[in-house]
């Protein structure tokens, strides 16, 4: 029965049981497994191994929990202003209407990501949505341009659409969102990039494990006009009265700003609070993985500490029975 | 245990599932045409990925615009920050158009005003909030709803009146003291909205 346990072991171990040294019993297995490693190679080189692998998994747990409670200290506090700010939008597509399929010459898909890596898959997603607005709306006369905020989309679309990259943010985190920022931000981009039709491209948070891959537009005011014109979901617009301003077209030109920067200011803290979440689900996910792989080194480690005894001992029996027969 | 491990599982599932879900993702109303015609193109040149979803998927349809006047009103007055009025019936509203303080009652006519920085009266009954706004967009609807959109908002009787005496006074000097146009605007703006603040307290 020993000698059935001591060849499973030497096969698990694949390592030569007869030695070419003898072993002094008195020492302990673990130091012995020390010599035996620099002395001889192979026998016990696994529990020191082994050892070494266990402490760094067990760091790693240990990182993942804790970025796991700061996520989820984070996203409460930023979910409480996203949850604030959701009425924001809802005054505009009552008003404007919301019109994805709506056919301009000058798109600009607007991207938002996260700047920080250990997310999940929303960035990807975001980025995999950018690009199918990107082809749908591809055509002869018509152009398409990013502006991306957050270095993660940055990273994936220069890649491949680099020419078609108009701006990029990145370091929009380091102080909480606010909407002064983001107005900022909006008067940035509205100055700077021609747009007859802008898609913003976020994840909409909807709870810790989902988030929804969302696109808002925000039409220009000659759009704007010409859609009213046309009849459809604007056509009612041109029932509504323009009060201040000299002309209509001043008073959309304002619309239609306001608009762009509270629209983006809820997609931020939405893709924010997306970002959060999607990164405590990863960490859990990863914690869970590593006390698993954790759990299957110990059992590794603990048989292959007993075999190293249990060769040891028949080492020692055998001797001695050597001595007295 | 291994065979009560199943049933354990499906019934965190459940309440997982039924605990913490926002409404407006699952009561979704029915998709608009503009939506349908977007989903259709989308799934014509990318077949594999699923479209995403659009503001309009997350929102409660508004009613209709009746045929006859409401008595009601109905007010939303959002900030960026919170959703101070939402849904609230009241007799009138007195928003700070930039043409002048403009009274809005059940049954107006569909309107789109700019705002200037003023006090917005809602009037319930007996009762009037005073709110200072800072300026933003009002939309009156057809079917008596009222959005009005502000960057900041706050109850008249929270506004130090020292203050507002120091600021006025502090971009008064600025704007005399101002050399380029950036400036000049700058402390305009203050002006205007110091002096704004100035008669909201005393009017």
């Amino acid at each position: 029965m020993a000698m059935a346990a001591l060849r499973r072991d030497g096969r698990r171990i694949a390592a030569p049981l007869i030695t070419p040294h003898p072993i002094n019993p008195l020492r302990s297995s673990l130091a012995s497994s020390d010599r035996e490693h620099t002395l001889l190679g192979v026998r016990s080189i696994s529990t020191q191994v082994v050892r070494n692998r266990m402490k760094s998994v067990r760091n790693i747990q240990k990182i993942t929990k804790a970025m796991k409670m700061v996520a989820a200290s984070k996203l409460r506090a930023i979910q409480t202003k996203a949850e604030n700010s959701c009425g924001l939008w809802q005054p505009f597509t009552a008003l404007l209407g919301d019109t994805p399929s709506v056919d301009v010459k000058k798109n600009v898909i607007v991207t938002i990501s996260s700047d920080k890596g250990l997310c999940g898959g929303i960035n990807s997603t975001s980025v995999k949505i950018s690009r199918g607005l990107h082809k749908l709306n591809a055509g002869p006369e018509k152009e398409c341009k990013y502006v991306i905020l957050g270095e993660k989309a940055k990273a994936q679309l220069v890649r491949d659409s680099k020419k078609d990259i108009e701006l990029a943010f990145t370091e929009l985190q380091k102080n909480p969102l606010n909407y002064t920022q983001v107005a900022v931000l909006a008067d940035d981009i509205l100055k700077n990039v021609e747009y007859d039709a802008l898609r913003i491209v976020f994840n909409k948070f909807q709870s810790v494990v989902a988030f929804v891959p969302t696109t808002s537009t925000v039409l220009s005011p000659e759009v704007v006009e010409r859609e009213a014109e046309a009849g459809g979901k604007l056509g009612e617009l041109d029932s509504y009265e323009i009060e201040g301003g000299e002309t209509k077209s001043e008073v959309l030109q304002n619309l239609t700003e306001f608009q762009f920067s509270c629209v983006m200011f809820n997609a931020m803290l939405e893709n924010a609070c997306s970002e959060q979440g999607a990164r405590m689900s990863a960490m859990d996910s990863s914690s869970r993985n590593a006390g698993d792989m954790l759990d299957r080194l110990t059992l590794t480690y603990n048989r292959t500490r007993q075999a190293s005894i249990t060769t040891e001992l028949i080492e020692i029996i055998s001797g001695a029975s050597a001595l007295e027969g | 245990m291994l065979r009560h491990g199943p049933r354990f599982l499906l019934s965190r599932a459940s309440a997982a599932s039924m605990g913490w879900r926002r409404q407006f993702a699952t009561d979704l109303p029915a998709e608009t045409a503009g939506d349908s015609k977007f989903v259709e193109a989308w799934k014509k040149v990318i077949p594999n990925i699923d479209p995403p979803k659009t503001p309009s998927a997350y929102m409660a349809p508004r009613p209709p615009t009746p045929s006859t006047i409401p008595s009601k009103l109905t007010v939303n007055l959002v900030l960026p920050y919170s959703s101070i009025l939402s849904g609230k019936e009241v007799d009138m509203v007195i928003v700070p158009a930039t043409t002048g303080h403009m009274g809005v009652l059940p049954g107006h006519v569909a309107t789109i005003a700019e705002l200037k920085p003023g006090i917005l009266s809602v009037h319930e009954g007996n009762d009037v909030s005073k709110y200072f706004l800072s300026g933003g967009f009002a939309f009156v609807h057809a079917n008596s709803v009222a959005d009005i959109i502000a960057i900041e908002a706050t109850p008249v009787d929270q506004i130090d009146p020292n203050l507002v005496q120091k600021g006025l006074a502090e971009f008064q000097q600025k704007l005399n003291s101002a050399s380029t146009d950036v400036e000049k605007a700058e402390a305009q703006i203050g002006v205007d909205v110091h002096s704004a603040l100035n008669a909201a307290l005393t009017g």
